[in-house]
């Protein structure tokens, strides 16, 4: 019979002053968890809203200038404040010094001053919020952005700290892989997982400075007119396009690279089968880093940039497509032949394998040059881009929260309502985005608040498949608060995965392990361990 | 202890000094370089003279030279990454009429400030 | 007394000083990699807009006083010398020294923010200010507003980090003072070095590609 430990990281020090000043990494990733769920929870209302107002062309709930707020703050709030910190700093927090054997990150003050400054970073998004919202999407485009009568310096400033607190889990996370490996794990023994936080780190410590300096110099801009981005003043808004793509396009890997790692994990315990190809998919994410900082031009097809560079970046943007093949690929191969078995994070590994794939292809016909001038700026760009975000990385994120989820809080969830909620999410996804690229390859254009009446059917499916995917989401809160609460003890290891952290108590001890713990086999040694226990 | 001192690698104040000279003389070159006008090249030199600055700051005072390789291959990145982003921007910035003749003009040849006086 | 420190500085979770100091160390470095590239942004913008104004940018830098700018070259390299002397003296175990070459070096800091005050406001007084502030007349070539934008971003930020690297190598004399470092352990006045050199390196590009296009 499973049990609790009488004393874990939850409950070890008592009261709200023993978890703002905790410098304990998993306190930090629960405390992140805490906030990115309830910017997940607005972000998705906006949503949900945004879709009811598309149901039917005119106006039926809310304002055009609403709309235009609220589009821009679902993009802002889902990027900036969910997805980006998602995986790296809720559960990357909490299980990277787990899987590397180690007591902590390499810093815990700046772990904790990266979580006060994701805090300070969105309450400057709130204020702009109350003082007059945001219209210019989440691209923050020039000239708009400087014209435009919402409080832009409010949300831009937002965005210049919440990137702080990006770069300081980045070197954070670059240090502690360095230098906190438990002895005998060796770069090649570590958990694929760990590459994935690597490669996200490299790209948040490289590509985010620019976006500092992006937007520093876009609110000069408005404050001061140095008119640098304003052709009025002899300047250049391209030149805006290009600092921000420089950024957001690495940053978009920021996203899906840990995804990716934590897929790598669940395919190989749920298949019960040593990964296929483990070298081939570390690489890969290193690839998919460097990459990523070549093709931010393909975002600009349209703007008014030379042709040569954008035949140069849609050239460079194929590349992409080998590593995340290399990706598919082995992941398949690892399922070949293994004793799969069908648990909630399971579900939601093959979700990503479908909808991530999708998403990936329909990437490389907007990289064509020809293709995306007719597509760019459609519900197409669109669809593609939820197919990436949401069907990957937030697949991948839900994927690795019901597989950690046990050893947070060292309680089950419900497996039949997981099952169910798993279902209705993958339903209404599919409902909600598949619609959208049909309606972007008729000709809809993205962001608009009306539309003629020919689009209607498909709208109306699509915000009918929002409401499946919301009720999924719905029920995922419920079962899992219910699981944390009440749910059944869930043992050291439920799932019989090999890496560290299934070594050590559910939930863990403050100081992660009892001792520090010896490699015996690498983490997806399951021929070896599997020979062994029948033997 | 031992372990310390093996990794911690002291330099003689003469080589701080000596870096230090070298530096100082390197600035009054480059200023006086660029009172002798030498077209185009002006601006190689100077950026080669401050390169060179740069890499004696980073290899003596900075300890690049003697610390572990990993920190010069982290500075190298920085320095790799940042020649990415201006060559690629510049594919743009300078080659905007190369395969089409841009026929627009831009929108003003002066910015609004100066318009405004005449 | 030194085995007394190597105790009190060593936090739980890493195995042993060393593998404290290298990860200290390596932070460090990747911080300052991220500070190449926020200013990297900055060159890129000024190469840019150089490359589309070449004969603007020549005529507007006639405006800027090569022999402060000198100074404050020379100035900057003679502190970013007197922070290397006092991590030197760190290593040899003569506090007193380090805490009078980082006592220099604040100095030298504090004349070169001076010494560009001053430019700043004899800039300010001839209106050669950022966009849509500028009012000098003078300056041949279309735009010249922009050099000035481009001016003022660039050794604004990089006043601003000389200003903070001011405050941070005062807060580590303190320490220094109270006989907290000594050659076990003297981690943030070697941070506080490399900081203080990116931020003279920076200056080594700056003085040039602003001062002295030829």
């Amino acid at each position: 019979m499973n049990t609790i430990p009488e004393k874990h990281f939850l409950n070890e020090e008592k009261g709200l002053k023993s978890w703002l000043l905790t410098l304990d990494h998993k306190r930090i990733g629960v405390m992140y968890l805490y906030a990115i769920m309830f910017f997940f929870l607005i972000g998705g209302l906006l949503a949900v809203v945004l879709r009811l107002e598309l149901t039917s062309p005119g106006t039926d709930f809310i304002e055009a200038e609403t709309y235009n707020q609220f589009f821009t703050l679902h993009g802002a709030i889902m990027i900036f404040l969910f997805i980006i910190p998602s995986i790296p700093a809720a559960l990357g927090n909490l299980i990277l010094p787990l899987m590397l054997g180690a007591k902590d990150v390499a810093f815990p003050r700046l772990n904790l001053a990266s979580w006060y400054i994701y805090v300070l970073g969105s309450l400057f998004a709130i204020f702009a919020i109350v003082s007059g919202g945001v219209d210019t999407g989440w691209t923050f485009y020039t000239p708009y952005s400087t014209e435009s009568a919402g409080s832009v310096v409010s949300m831009t400033m937002g965005v210049f700290i919440l990137g702080f607190s990006s770069i300081f889990t980045g070197i954070n996370f670059i240090v502690t892989i360095h230098k906190m490996r438990a002895p005998g794990l060796t770069w090649f023994k570590m958990p694929l997982f760990v590459w994935g936080l690597y490669a996200t780190a490299i790209i948040q410590v490289l590509a985010t400075p620019v976006l500092g300096i992006t937007v520093l110099l876009l609110i000069l801009e408005r404050v001061l007119g140095i008119g640098i981005f304003d052709p009025a003043m002899g300047g250049d808004p391209v030149l805006y396009q290009h600092f921000f793509w420089f950024y957001s396009h690495p940053a978009v890997y920021i996203m899906i690279l840990p995804g990716m790692g934590i897929i790598s994990e669940l395919i190989s315990t749920f298949s019960h089968k040593k990964i296929f190809g483990y070298k081939a998919i570390a690489f890969s994410s290193l690839g998919i880093a460097f990459l990523s900082f070549l093709v931010w031009g393909h975002h600009m097809f349209t703007s008014g940039q030379s042709e040569l560079a954008a035949m140069i970046f849609s050239f460079l943007t194929f590349f992409v497509g080998i590593p995340s093949g290399i990706k598919v690929f082995n992941w398949l191969a690892t399922m070949y032949k293994g004793q799969i078995s069908f648990e909630a994070p399971m579900l939601y590994t093959l979700s990503f394998l479908f909808l991530f794939t999708i998403g990936g292809l329909t990437g490389i016909f907007l990289g064509a040059l020809s293709v995306d001038v007719h597509l760019h700026d459609t519900y197409f760009v669109v669809a593609h881009f939820h197919y990436v975000m949401m069907g990957g990385t937030v697949m991948a994120f839900l994927g690795g929260l019901h597989y950690w989820w046990p050893k947070i809080w060292g309680r089950m969830y419900s497996e039949k309502w997981a099952k169910i909620a798993a279902a209705l999410i993958f339903v209404g996804f599919n409902m909600t985005f598949f619609t959208q690229f049909i309606l972007g390859t008729k000709g809809m254009p993205r962001r608009y608040y009306n539309y003629l009446d020919q689009y209607q059917p498909l709208h109306a499916f699509s915000s009918f498949g929002s409401w499946i995917l919301g009720a999924g989401f719905v029920v995922m809160a419920v079962y899992l608060i219910h699981g944390m609460l009440k749910g059944k003890p869930a043992g050291n290891n439920p799932w019989g995965a090999l890496s560290f952290e299934w070594t050590t108590s559910s939930p863990p001890p403050t100081h992660n392990f009892e001792e520090t713990p010896e490699l015996k086999h690498g983490p997806y040694d399951y021929d070896k361990v599997l020979a062994e226990t029948t033997i | 202890m031992s372990a310390h001192s093996e990794k911690t690698h002291i330099i003689p104040v003469k080589t701080y000094l000596a870096i230090g000279g070298l530096l100082m003389a390197l600035t009054i070159v480059t200023v006086l370089v660029s009172f002798i006008n030498l077209g185009g090249f002006n601006i190689v030199v100077a950026l080669a003279i401050a390169s060179v600055k740069a890499l004696l700051v980073a290899f003596f005072f900075m300890h690049l030279y003697y610390d572990n390789k990993t920190y010069l291959i982290i500075f190298t990145i920085g320095l790799i990454f940042l020649t990415i982003f201006l060559s690629l921007t510049m594919f743009d910035t300078l080659r905007r009429d190369v395969v089409d003749p841009i026929e627009a003009q831009t929108i003003r040849k002066d910015a609004i400030i100066y318009q405004q006086e005449k | 007394m030194s085995n007394h420190t190597h105790a009190t500085h060593l936090a739980h979770h890493f195995a042993d000083e060393e593998q404290q100091r290298e990860s200290a160390k390596m932070g460090m470095w990747v911080f300052l990699l991220t500070e190449i590239l926020l200013f990297g942004g900055l060159f890129v913008f000024y190469a840019i807009y150089r490359s589309w104004h070449p004969d603007m940018f020549y005529n507007a830098h006639l405006q800027l006083d090569v022999v402060m700018g000198t100074i404050n070259t020379v100035v900057l390299i003679t502190s970013s010398i007197t922070i290397a002397l006092a991590i030197r003296s760190m290593q040899v175990d003569e506090q007193k020294k380090a805490v009078i070459f980082l006592i220099i070096t604040v100095l030298l800091a504090a004349t070169f923010m001076v010494i560009k005050y001053f430019e700043y406001s004899h800039k300010f007084e001839l209106g050669q200010l950022p966009g849509k502030f500028y009012t000098f007349k003078g300056i041949q070539g279309s735009n010249p507003h922009i050099f000035f934008s481009v001016y003022f971003a660039m050794t604004g930020l990089h006043g601003l980090h000389v200003l903070i690297g001011m405050g941070v190598i005062l807060w580590v004399i303190r320490r220094a003072a109270r006989g907290e470092f000594s050659s076990e352990y003297y981690t943030p006045v070697e941070m506080t070095g490399l900081y203080w050199h990116l931020v003279d390196l920076i200056w080594i590009f700056l003085f040039p590609l602003l001062y002295l296009i030829g």
